[in-house]
């Protein structure tokens, strides 16, 4: 075999590949075979880093130096310089923001510091597309210590041990969850991996099923075993094409290997994995719609009980667990329960992984200890807010998720504190927002989307959100009166205490949050028919400030409407009423003279 | 393949480990000096040789470059730093003296008296 004595980690999650990622690496193979230096050193396509604002990135091993916005065109560099004289390509190295130090070193960035990475251990460090890597990793040791040693009640017991609680959102402990399906009757049993991730702005279980996919067989498998099951669905939306591309490439590797099929690994127990693709609508990530859709019906909700660990699929005892949730499992049974519960708060344990994103310095994927600060995620792991802005809120939880502002920043993450706090911990999408955020503007934003995502079965859902954005629109329009409020924060409970499913139940959330904490702005919208923010568009007045004018006509030029007025060397005028706020004016200016306000 | 047993498992598992190794890092570093008078004066030649010789005897260790540190007329130049202990200097190396230093130095903590240039901690 040859001995590679140094490789090159090229990301291959979905950002880094739209980024060029495939062109680097074909670049790179060029290079090195053009050096001779292709049977030395090896390129190797890994999942997501989690520092995704920084891509396309490349990572040299045995060093570990990362090297960050790579184009093709830097390749000659990477190949010259460092893989052939050993020489670190100072230019491509991560510029610490506040210092403009370079920080040569993967580990050592402050993004991955007070991170703790136990889903996403692999994620950028192994090839997913090969099991080899996986398995050298300590990959199905978890499986083979399940069939070699533990029986399935103490393989439940040991999950029940840790603590862990579910990670789509809802935070149900996953133990109890596997014993219910479990000690229900009926055969055969199912088990599902909920990979409908569909929360805006959330790519966590996608860089998981990319980066790590055997992570998540490995998981199901233990749980399969766990609950007496001997087939298993993993439900990924069609428009994560990479997330099942690996997948498939994955349960391919596993049952040739024998570790999916019959008969796995000697022990007597067989069990087989499908994988269902999504049509992408945002309340199959429901369970009892997503089970509708795995056997082909229309995704719609239904009530529950039954649940579905007595009645799920076919009518049969299915356990269904989200794919950040089956992650966890190997980790648990190689490491104990008790390790596990050893991170994390009182009653959420061990790690979670967030999608951060929004005005953010360091967008991307990172995977914290339960119980730290939404502070630390922010400003330390993502370096706070760029471009000298001030920080205003953040979405957790997607549109099912509240709104906090910066008084709830020291707030623990957890799954009680978050809820408490009027949001939810979800599935793990963090938006962030800057003072020019608009806080009417993003309650309208997420409950346009749950509208539109609506199944339409349950009147609530339907014609409450619908009546909500309703209200929202006319706020925002200027047109607001003061007991609108009133009213929607009743229609808002109405459709949370009735609403058949999570869907419903949760969209309110972003409204009830914002009320809570951004009244005065929801006022200012009605009694000063004026948008803070600037954004609300009907709110908006263009005015040129007299002193500053210099008559230059260069508003007037460029007014696409022709609604301001005044010759040369005269103050110009805007006419508010044939105004459409398209802000060109403003950015033409060159003495600042036009305020938005 | 089909894996048939846990122990088939943990066989193929010793296997692949190999294919990650230089990702994780060895105790052992063996660092080429790649500056322009190394290339020059044939380190290519003695890395290559260093790559070949450790793969023949399964040997793990981290293979490392550096540019010029000023000794140019002493290249190609080759330090093993073995954990805890010094990092040993070898000048004027050729491929022919490399299955010596790897055999000596880096298996067995001997260090080739008759190489060393230079000491360092």
């Amino acid at each position: 075999m040859n001995l590679f004595r140094a490789h090159v980690l090229v990301c291959g999650g979905t950002g880094c590949t739209s980024g060029g990622s495939p062109e680097i690496r074909a670049r790179l193979e060029k290079e090195l075979a053009a050096k001779g230096l292709d049977k030395e050193v090896k390129v190797v396509t890994t999942g997501c880093h989690g520092l995704c604002e920084m891509g396309p990135l490349v990572i040299v091993y045995p060093e570990g130096t990362m090297y960050t916005h790579v184009t093709p065109d830097d390749v000659p560099d990477i190949v010259n310089e460092h893989l052939y004289k050993g020489r670190i390509v100072q230019r491509l190295l991560y510029k610490e923001p506040l210092t403009e130090e370079k920080v040569p070193h993967y580990g050592d960035l402050p993004f991955y510091q007070k991170q703790k990475r136990v889903v996403l251990q692999n994620c950028g460090y192994i090839n997913p597309e090969r099991i080899e890597e996986y398995i050298a990793r300590g990959g199905y040791s978890a499986l083979a210590k399940v069939l070699g040693e533990m029986t399935p009640e103490e393989v439940i017991a040991e999950v029940k041990k840790s603590g862990l609680r579910g990670r789509g959102g809802a935070g149900f402990p996953t133990g109890l969850k596997w014993e219910f399906c479990r000690k229900a009757p009926g055969e055969p049993k199912y088990v599902v991996c909920n990979g409908d991730e569909g929360d805006p702005g959330a790519f966590m279980d996608r860089s998981v099923m990319e980066g790590d996919p055997h992570r998540v067989l490995e998981g199901m498998i233990i749980g399969a075993y766990a609950i007496g099951a001997s087939e298993g669905y993993i439900y990924v939306r069609a428009e994560y094409p990479l997330a099942v591309k690996r997948l498939r490439i994955a349960t391919k590797q596993a049952e040739e290997l024998g570790l999916l099929g019959d008969n796995i690994l000697g022990s007597g127990f067989s069990f087989r994995i499908h994988i269902k693709e999504g049509a992408g609508a945002f309340v199959c990530g429901e369970e009892t719609a997503l089970m509708a859709s795995i056997m082909g019906q229309r995704g719609m909700p239904r009530p529950r009980p039954p649940f579905p660990a007595n009645q799920g699929l076919w009518d049969k005892p299915t356990n269904i667990n989200n794919v950040e949730t089956w992650a966890n499992i190997p980790d648990i049974i190689l490491k104990g329960g008790d390790w596990f519960a050893s991170m994390g708060t009182e009653k959420s344990k061990g790690t979670k992984v967030f999608a951060l994103t929004g005005k953010v310095r360091n967008t991307g994927l990172v995977e914290v200890p339960m119980g730290i600060t939404l502070r630390e995620i922010i400003f330390d792991i993502g370096g706070g807010i760029p471009n000298g802005k001030k920080f205003k809120a953040v979405q957790i939880g997607g549109p099912s998720g509240g709104c906090l502002p910066e008084s709830q920043l020291d707030l623990p993450v957890d799954y009680e504190s978050l809820t408490g706090a009027g949001a939810i911990m979800g599935s793990g999408g963090l938006v962030v927002m800057d003072e020019d955020t608009c806080i009417v503007d993003v309650a309208r934003f997420f409950l346009n989307f749950t509208r539109s995502e609506s199944c339409g079965k349950c009147t609530p859902c339907r014609e409450g959100i619908k009546r909500m954005l309703e209200i929202l629109d006319r706020i925002a329009a200027g047109k607001g009166k003061m007991e609108d409020l009133d009213l929607l924060e009743r229609t808002a409970l109405v459709v949370k205490q009735s609403a058949l499913c999570g869907l419903g139940q949760t969209a309110p959330n972003p409204i009830l949050s914002t009320l809570r904490y951004f009244r005065d702005e929801y006022v200012t919208h009605i009694q000063d028919k004026r948008c803070p923010a600037g954004v609300c568009a009907a709110l908006l007045v263009y005015r040129i400030k007299p002193e500053l004018c210099r008559g230059c006509t260069a508003c007037t030029r460029v007014c696409p409407v022709g609604a301001i007025s005044g010759t040369r060397k005269e103050v110009h005028f805007i006419d508010p009423d044939k105004c459409i706020k398209c802000g060109a004016c403003m950015e033409r200016c060159p003495f600042g003279a036009i305020v938005r306000g | 393949m089909t894996l048939k047993s846990l122990d088939d498992l943990r066989r193929l598992r010793e296997e692949v480990q190999k294919e990650i190794e230089t990702r994780q890092g060895a105790e052992v570093q063996i660092i080429v000096g790649m500056g322009t008078c190394g290339i020059a004066a044939g380190a290519r030649e003695v890395m290559t040789a260093i790559l070949e010789e450790l793969a023949r005897r399964n040997i793990k260790a981290t293979v490392l470059q550096t540019g010029c540190i000023g000794m140019c007329e002493k290249e190609p130049l080759v330090d093993v730093v073995r954990p805890g202990e010094k990092r040993i200097t070898y000048g004027h190396v050729t491929p022919r003296d490399v299955p010596r230093i790897i055999g000596e130095h880096v298996v067995n903590g001997r260090i080739v008296e008759d190489l060393v240039v230079g000491r360092a901690n």
